[in-house]
């Protein structure tokens, strides 16, 4: 199946020679939720802004649906729904005014019945007659999004959709994202947070200085990159490690009553069984065990430093 | 062409002008009303009469055409500012609408408003002076003519614009002086002739001559030459939106 955004070898250089983004090339599959990650600055903003029109390449291409964002940009935008990072929104504009608006500059007739189930679906009916700017933070991001949806877009950009919002509206956040998926909607999303890439994303990007540094299925990327720690907890404290396990991937805690040991979980050999018998052996007891998976963030920050 | 886009941002703009419709109608006809008060009234019954027209039948051209230059820029450059002001452009820049469809559609919501502030105003006008329009046709040409040109200008103006005072600096600091200085209240002829060379390099002078010619068939210039620097005039802000819609200028990085 062709993807239905691709980019190929994308540049960006700002005006007073800024490079954004150094032959950024990326396919997104259509019904997928692409997580995109990366520190700030590194060039997150710029792609989705150049996908989405706001910013002109210096070189490569984009295409949405097939259609190409510079030749065919019409057909192309209109598959597109989009929630910026920062929140702009008409202060004066009644709610209900500002979403149907939407649908109109992207040339569809009015269907009241449509913004009444977006508006409802975000806890945004009841406030539908007031004028945006008493709207507190969160509510003017509930508008944004039903904005993005006013024309039912195929693929829907969520540009850092719960930065600085509470727990209720993140949740609700993520069930949205559930829910659109499930009818078809491709969403990208960006993020700082990784336990949001964690819990919504199927594949996951990285991106430092421009540059699209790993492209993986989450599941997958987790595997690969993430190692297992395995923590023992002793009986008694141990005053030093029996012999033969003081390698590097073996440490004893300060308090002397934990033992960590890190390794590959995809290993033919884990070293697991090896460490194991080699305590009981030396007579040391321990009462539990407890094995944990690197997370999406330890994955990223390795990432990150190891490329910078 | 995306109609329903250029419908949608039509009426958010005469929205916009409903919401305020203290400051979009009301104010600047009663600021005409003052004018028309004193310069008409006042001072006109000390003056008897300009190229054989009473002084208060004589200066509504002028009135009209300097609320039509006033309006359309401060509508035109305020609607498409704004929006980059509150960061809102992202919506319109990002959606199917071609940067034609944006022109269209802001500078036609500002030329209809100020048009409708012209229209008032002649209404106004009418209820102090006897009126006679001899060429209503080329009047409604000056007339819409005018209320587009100034419209583009302000369209180019509010996207150039960083800040509310550069938005406020054409109007204020260029473009009332010129309309001032172009004849809005006196002939050209009753200028020394010195002033009355100077005076020509005033693009202004063109659209009022060419407007009150429509009504009174007294010009100070010619109406062939009126209509062909409006026209240049026109051409002018056609090809600098041009421009800026060819490079983003201002709109896209």
């Amino acid at each position: 199946m062709s993807p239905i955004i691709s980019v190929q070898s994308l540049d960006k250089t700002y005006e007073g020679g800024f490079q954004a983004l150094k032959s950024v090339s990326l396919d997104i599959q259509e019904g997928e939720v692409f997580a995109l990650l990366g520190p700030n600055g590194a060039g997150k903003t710029t792609l989705i802004s150049t996908i989405c029109g706001l910013v002109i390449p210096t070189g490569g291409s984009i295409t949405i649906g097939g259609f190409d964002t510079q030749k065919d940009y019409r057909a192309a935008r209109k598959l597109v729904g989009l929630v910026p990072q920062e929140m702009p929104t008409a202060p004066f504009e009644k709610v209900i005014d500002t979403v149907s608006f939407t649908r109109g500059l992207f040339g569809l007739k009015k269907k009241p019945e449509l913004i009444e189930e977006i508006l409802k679906d975000l806890s945004l009916w009841d406030k539908r007659n007031n004028p945006i700017m008493t709207l507190s933070g969160g509510m003017k991001r509930r508008v944004l999004v039903a904005k993005a949806l006013a024309h039912e877009p195929k693929v829907l950009f969520l540009d850092e959709p719960t930065a600085g919002v509470d727990v209720e509206l993140r949740r609700d956040m993520w069930r949205l994202v559930g829910e659109l998926k499930r009818r078809g909607v491709t969403i990208i999303l960006t993020t700082h947070y990784i336990e949001e890439a964690e819990e919504m994303a199927d594949r996951v990007g990285v991106i430092n200085r421009g540059e699209i540094i790993l492209v993986d299925e989450k599941a997958a990327l987790m595997q690969k990159l993430g190692r297992k720690e395995l923590t023992i907890e002793l009986v008694e404290p141990l005053g030093v490690l029996p012999e033969g396990l003081d390698g590097q991937a073996i440490t004893l805690s300060d308090d002397r009553r934990h033992i960590t040991y890190s390794y590959d979980a995809q290993a033919e050999r884990t070293g697991v069984t090896k460490l194991v018998t080699a305590l009981s052996q030396s007579g040391v007891r321990f009462h539990d065990l407890n094995t944990r998976q690197s997370s999406l963030e330890d994955i990223f920050v390795d990432l990150v430093k190891a490329k910078s | 062409m995306n109609f329903q886009a250029i419908k949608a941002i039509y009426f958010f703009e005469m929205a916009r002008t409903m919401r305020t419709l203290m400051q979009s109608i009301v104010s600047p006809v009663i600021s005409t009303s003052l004018y028309f008060v004193v310069f008409g009234a006042a001072i006109g019954s000390r003056i008897s009469e300009v190229d054989g027209v009473s002084y208060g039948a004589f200066i509504v051209p002028g009135l009209i055409m300097l609320s039509l230059m006033t309006q359309s820029l401060s509508n035109a450059s305020f609607g498409i500012y704004f929006p980059q002001f509150t960061g809102t452009i992202f919506e319109i820049l990002s959606a199917p609408v071609s940067f034609l469809e944006i022109t269209i559609a802001f500078v036609g919501a500002a030329a209809t408003k100020s048009a409708l502030v012209g229209a008032i105003i002649l209404l106004t006008a009418a209820a102090f002076v006897d009126l006679e329009i001899q060429h209503p046709v080329w009047m409604l040409t000056f007339f819409v003519l005018t209320s587009v040109t100034f419209a583009l200008l302000g369209f180019i103006i509010g996207i150039w614009a960083d800040s509310f005072e550069k938005l406020q600096f054409v109007p204020l600091l260029i473009v009332t002086p010129l309309a001032f200085l172009g004849g809005s209240f006196y002939s050209i002829s009753m200028l020394p002739p010195v002033w009355q060379t100077v005076t020509l390099f005033n693009p202004v002078v063109y659209l009022i001559s060419g407007f009150r010619w429509s009504f009174y068939g007294q010009a100070d210039v010619s109406l062939w030459v009126s209509l062909l620097m409006t026209g240049v005039f026109l051409a002018i802000c056609l090809a600098v939106i041009g421009w800026i819609f060819r490079t983003g200028y201002k709109l896209k990085a």
